[in-house]
């Protein structure tokens, strides 16, 4: 499994970031888009129901919808292992249905950082609708809109700044996990390892203080480049959708 | 022609009123907690009474009795609120078109342009509702509402935001409103002022009861009569 580490070019302060770092930067992109796509629906249906209907039982599904915020993240990693694994009854069906096989693969990453990412997009999303007045809401059923048409063109644009944060703070979220996916897809370079578990890897063997380093500062910088889009996003949409000044 | 016959209870206030209004503009009068907005949100369908029923131009809107809650968007009456409200993301023309764009076809009565040019907002279109001022804003709310074809409008203190040259100013859109699409209206204020130079017909609320209706010149003697 951990056939590539060390990587040849370890410790080479010479050599730039190397063909499997690369790989790993490739995939956590990919793993973090994915993963920050798939919350996207789901966050915002839940945020919703959360922001603006009143039902039995709802303090108990806001606590459930926020465990991985506060499980250690290898709980989390272990739990999507026991229920989406090959043999756990999620995973057993998705396999025997559809022929999808989610742990040790990057689809599983996926999976895991959107579990990871959820809680914050949530909360986000959800303090972003109830920040739309109401009263737009209101005004909007008179003149003819049932729920839907509302919440399409009225409540989702006002709260689009929230969507984007939530995006974000996902994204980043996934970037970084570590936890929840070695444990339920271990870290396989090419198929699972993330800039986070390449670093892991350089940190366990000697020698891998430079490699690791130079992985850093690239997770840094596109970290502080998701941030400066984000912000640059916001101030687009804010000057779009400015308040009521009164 | 208005029936309102309904009751409501909520965070210890009841309202439980029983009157009727007929063409032209009918002002709910009484002072501010009498319940007059809580009798356009019933009307209008915001809340649900707990008892009681009421029809709009021979339409039942709520029967508690019967089962018959018709929901907001389906009612057909416009509503405009002390703010504006209009929608801050989209620009005027938006916020036109989104009336426009759900009234049924037959409903569409007085045309858009005609509806524009006598709320007189035709050159803020492209304008964005933050960079109006608060007549433009509720003129651009007249229309929005007007545009929706609503067989019935109902004002909640539409002029309380403004200066004494606007709320001038609208009243006299109001009375257009009133004479040229022959829309019956139900005009909720405070002021002695707004309901002698609108109304033709004013009932009085207090406490949650509908206490008097007459005429504007016979409220004026009956205010005068107590303040004695």
């Amino acid at each position: 499994m951990h056939a590539n580490f060390p990587p040849d070019d370890t410790g080479t302060r010479s050599t730039p970031i190397s063909a499997d770092d690369w790989t790993a930067i490739e995939l956590s992109l990919r793993i973090a888009a994915v993963a920050t796509l798939a919350c996207l629906p789901v966050a915002t249906a839940f945020a919703y129901l959360l922001a603006r209907c009143r039902f039995p039982g709802k303090a108990v599904l806001d606590a459930v919808l926020h465990l991985p915020l506060v499980l250690p993240p290898v709980v989390t990693g272990y739990v999507l292992l026991l229920t989406f694994g090959r043999k756990g009854p999620i995973g057993a069906w998705l396999f025997e249905t559809f022929g999808i096989t989610l742990s040790f693969r990057w689809t599983g990453a996926a999976l895991a950082c959107a579990v990871m990412g959820f809680p914050l997009m949530l909360r986000a999303i959800r303090l972003s609708f109830e920040s739309v007045d109401q009263r737009l809401e209101t005004a909007a059923g008179t003149l003819g809109a049932n729920r839907y048409w509302t919440f399409l063109l009225v409540t989702l644009p006002l709260a689009l700044p929230g969507l984007l944060a939530g995006a974000i703070l996902c994204f980043a979220k996934a970037l970084g996990e570590f936890g929840a996916t070695i444990t339920f897809v271990s870290n396989i370079p090419g198929e699972t390892q993330t800039i986070s578990s390449a670093i892991y890897s350089y940190t366990q063997v000697p020698g891998g203080d430079a490699a690791a380093i130079r992985l850093m500062l690239f997770s840094t910088a596109i970290a502080l480049a998701a941030m400066l889009l984000s912000e640059l996003l916001n101030r687009h949409l804010q000057r779009r959708i400015a308040v009521f000044e009164r | 022609m208005i029936e309102f016959d309904a009751s409501l209870q909520r965070n210890g206030f009841v309202l439980d009123a029983s009157f009727s209004a007929g063409p032209g503009i009918t002002a709910l009068f009484g002072p501010s907690g009498s319940g007059k907005s809580t009798v356009l949100g019933l009307i209008g369908g915001l809340m649900r009474p707990s008892r009681g029923r009421i029809t709009a131009g021979g339409t039942v809107l709520v029967d508690v009795e019967k089962g018959i809650f018709v929901p907001r968007h389906k009612r057909r009456i416009g509503l405009v609120f002390q703010d504006a409200l209009l929608f801050p993301h989209m620009t005027v023309q938006q916020n036109l078109k989104f009336g426009r764009w759900f009234a049924p076809l037959k409903a569409r009565r007085a045309a858009s342009d005609a509806i524009i040019e006598v709320m007189g907002i035709g050159h803020l279109m492209q304008r964005r509702p933050p960079g109006l001022s608060g007549g433009e804003q509720q003129r651009v709310a007249l229309a929005r509402a007007l545009l929706a074809g609503p067989e019935l409008l109902l004002l909640d203190e539409p002029l309380s935001s403004l200066d004494t040259p606007r709320q001038n100013e609208i009243m006299a859109l109001i009375e257009r409103t009133r004479d040229e699409f022959a829309i019956p209206i139900l005009y909720v204020t405070h002021a002695l002022p707004e309901v002698e130079r609108l109304a033709s017909h004013v009932v009085e609320l207090s406490s949650g009861r509908a206490v008097w209706s007459g005429t504007p010149s016979g409220l004026r003697s009956r205010l005068r009569a107590e303040n004695r």
